[in-house]
């Protein structure tokens, strides 16, 4: 990692997270009206499996996709636009935060529909192989997406026809309020997919550079073998499954200790680690500035767009 | 006895009763045991039944199904609820190839007593993928029986006569209805009720399902003070459908809306409406009307969904058109109010 690397990568995360915080700030004045899934201790995984595969790779993830969406695009307008329901928004007010996409930068399609995505990015995948191309396809899903049949028929169809296909499951080990223990009949997906040919990979979800490492790893196996991927990558939930508060009082889980917050943080791992290489702290925080104005006139242009007029109810429909 | 309750209160009453009653009843489904307890809809069942009568599951619904289905016919009565009626079409090949034809199939000689519960959602952006009924598609397969309950007295009657039922039943429960408080008369046990007079009026029926009924309901206040009388019916079972109370009433008033919470193509409206055309031929003094969705995916802004949804407004000026009525003023009316009680994020 050069430097101007580090700092890409930094950024990136920050605007993920300063804009997961602002929507924080903002939800309660109902100006969003949007069920939000928010991404905060799951920044990481996007932003470093993104950093890897080449540009353009077609993308697939799901309704918790704010940090996918961000890495790939970094364009806050867009997405506060959307965010609030109008017309300058990604989807003109028709996707919310549940379906963002950016089919220009490689992001096609995510779902409110647990698993949905998976046998899309096959399909995609399939398209390559077609057309003989090699350029991989990335899926991002949840661990309990692992539970849907349509996930275990994806995988196998990708293995038989040896698709350039990287599987990422981002593992908090819920699935909104159920723990792990209580829906898996195994103890370890890497473990479980290890029966198909696939190369499988693990990475703290919460390291960027340990996802960074173990993505281009796992990319170099896929290549070698002629295989899918499957990257299992496992992180904190900060927050409730959906909306903007946390949940600890509710008593399903633990509060995490002050020591495991700094842990499970990807930013503050991230930026720890760069300034341990010597990042000057003056240049981390310029970059935070710099990144609260962008997303402070993203805001405020979304509040002053227009929502889309009577018409545009019946646009889009059909090509 | 009787007592006020809301919606979801009455859900969770309905399954504790029937679960006291008869111990094959078990209530399961994502979500179904956390805190959050769908809405409220089965509070207190775990602790009063334990996990062995009340569960959660893995996120596999066209397993669990078939799962539901397997119970049933082995003799259990299994409850499946689902947070969202959007998540019933990954197990479709379980509901429409399966659950709906068993017992036919089999001559006669299988039963599957199985009750899906499943929530309507809308609101707060639910969109494209968090907001369908889909009641026209599953009255579509014969062997289905399709319920809507809309008041707190339906959730609990509907609830305990379909868990009764011997054959599958899909109850689908808007999530808008269940803040709505009412009189619950716990001895009133029907089987699947069929469509109710819920207004009495001499001009226009308006035949409604689910939300719709709340929204006609709205729609007669605002014509009784323009001189204009509503007959509002809740269809609550639309599958299957007995349309005899709503052809009396159109022999009353010669005028129907049908008010559809659904895509009007090919939906529930459509099937009434020809039977309507049939039963009603000589008394209908103009054409039907039929309201419903927007013919669109649901959108997730609010000026898009207000335009996706059939309301009061639409109602009022279809019985403007009936009766060849000037247009009524509406704009000191508030309509849209319930909309602003239901905040984010779910
Ligand atoms: C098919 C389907 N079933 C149920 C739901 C309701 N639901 C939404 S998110 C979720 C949990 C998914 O957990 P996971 O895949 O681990 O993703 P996470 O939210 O933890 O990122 C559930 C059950 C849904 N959206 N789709
Ligand atoms: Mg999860």
């Amino acid at each position: 990692m050069n430097k101007g690397e580090g700092l890409r990568l930094y950024r990136t995360l920050t605007l993920i997270r300063r804009a997961e915080e602002a929507i924080r700030l903002h939800y309660g004045e109902d100006d969003m009206k949007t069920p939000v899934h928010l991404s905060i201790g799951q920044e990481a995984i996007p932003v470093g499996v993104c950093h890897v595969l080449p540009e353009g790779s077609p993308m697939f993830g799901t309704y918790r996709n704010h940090a996918l969406y961000l890495a790939l695009t970094e364009d806050t307008d867009r997405f506060f636009a959307e965010l609030h329901g109008k017309e300058a928004g990604m989807g003109r007010g028709k996707a919310g935060s549940m379906h963002l996409c950016e089919p220009s930068r490689g992001l096609l399609a995510t779902s409110a529909v647990v698993g949905t995505t998976i046998p899309l990015a096959v399909g995609a995948a399939l398209a390559q192989a077609y057309r003989h191309l090699r350029q991989p396809v990335a899926v991002f899903f949840g661990d309990g997406a692992a539970e849907e049949g349509v996930f275990w028929e994806s995988l196998n169809f990708a293995c038989q026809r040896s698709l350039n296909l990287l599987f990422v499951c981002e593992d908090n080990g819920l699935a909104i309020h159920a723990p792990a223990a209580d829906r898996r009949g195994f103890s370890s997906i890497t473990q479980a997919v290890g029966g198909f040919r696939c190369c499988t990979a693990t990475a703290d979800g919460s390291d960027l550079s340990a996802i960074i490492e173990a993505t281009r790893a796992l990319y170099r196996d896929m290549e070698a073998d002629k295989q899918p991927g499957l990257l299992h990558v496992s992180y904190f939930r900060f927050l409730e499954h959906v909306g903007i508060g946390e949940d600890f009082f509710t008593g399903y889980r633990q509060a995490p200790s002050d020591q495991e917050r700094r842990e499970r943080d990807p930013l503050i791992r991230f930026s720890s680690h760069l300034l341990s290489l010597g990042y000057h702290p003056a240049e981390l925080r310029a970059i935070d500035v710099e990144v609260d104005d962008q997303i402070c006139r993203s805001i405020g242009r979304a509040r002053s767009a227009d929502y889309p007029t009577a018409e545009a109810l019946y646009e889009d429909l059909w090509v | 006895m009787t007592e006020t309750m809301t919606y979801r209160e009455a859900l969770a009453f309905a399954a504790a009763k029937e679960m006291d009653a008869d111990p094959t009843v078990f209530v399961f489904g994502l979500d179904v045991p956390d805190h959050k307890r769908i809405f409220g809809s089965t509070k207190g069942l775990v602790e009063k039944f334990g996990p062995s009568r009340c569960f959660g599951t893995p996120l596999s619904e066209d397993a669990m199904t078939g799962v539901a289905i397997g119970a049933a016919l082995s003799g259990l009565r299994p409850v499946h609820v689902h947070i969202r009626a959007d998540f019933l079409l990954l197990g479709m090949n379980q509901i429409a190839n399966v659950m709906s034809s068993l017992r036919y199939m089999s001559g006669g000689a299988l039963r599957v007593p199985l009750v899906i519960r499943a929530v309507i959602g809308r609101g707060w952006g639910q969109g494209a993928q968090h907001s369908k009924s889909m009641h026209g598609l599953f009255g579509h397969f014969p062997g289905i029986k399709v319920g809507l309950p809309t008041s707190p007295q339906d959730a609990y009657s509907m609830l305990r006569a379909a868990i009764r039922d011997d054959n599958p039943v899909i109850l689908l429960e808007h999530r808008w209805l269940y803040d709505i408080e009412g009189s619950v008369d716990e001895q009133y046990l029907p089987p699947l009720p069929g469509p109710v007079v819920v207004r009495q009026g001499t001009d226009v029926t308006v035949a409604c399902t689910s939300w719709m009924t709340i929204e006609a309901m709205k729609a007669a206040d605002v014509l009784a003070r323009h001189g204009v009388r509503l007959e509002v019916i809740d269809i609550r079972t639309v599958a299957p459908l007995d349309e005899t109370p709503v052809v009396s009433s159109v022999a009353k008033t010669g005028r129907c809306i049908i008010a559809d919470y659904d895509w009007l193509y090919a939906g529930f409206s459509a099937e009434l409406a020809a039977r309507l055309a049939h039963h009603c031929f000589g008394v209908l003094k103009k054409p039907i009307e039929r309201i419903g969705f927007a013919p669109v995916p649901c959108p997730t802004t609010r000026p898009l969904e207000n335009l996706f949804y059939p309301s009061a407004v639409q109602i009022i000026r279809a019985v403007e058109r009936l009766l060849d009525l000037d247009s009524i003023d509406l704009s000191q009316e508030s309509f849209y109010s319930y909309e602003e009680r239901f905040k984010g994020p779910f």
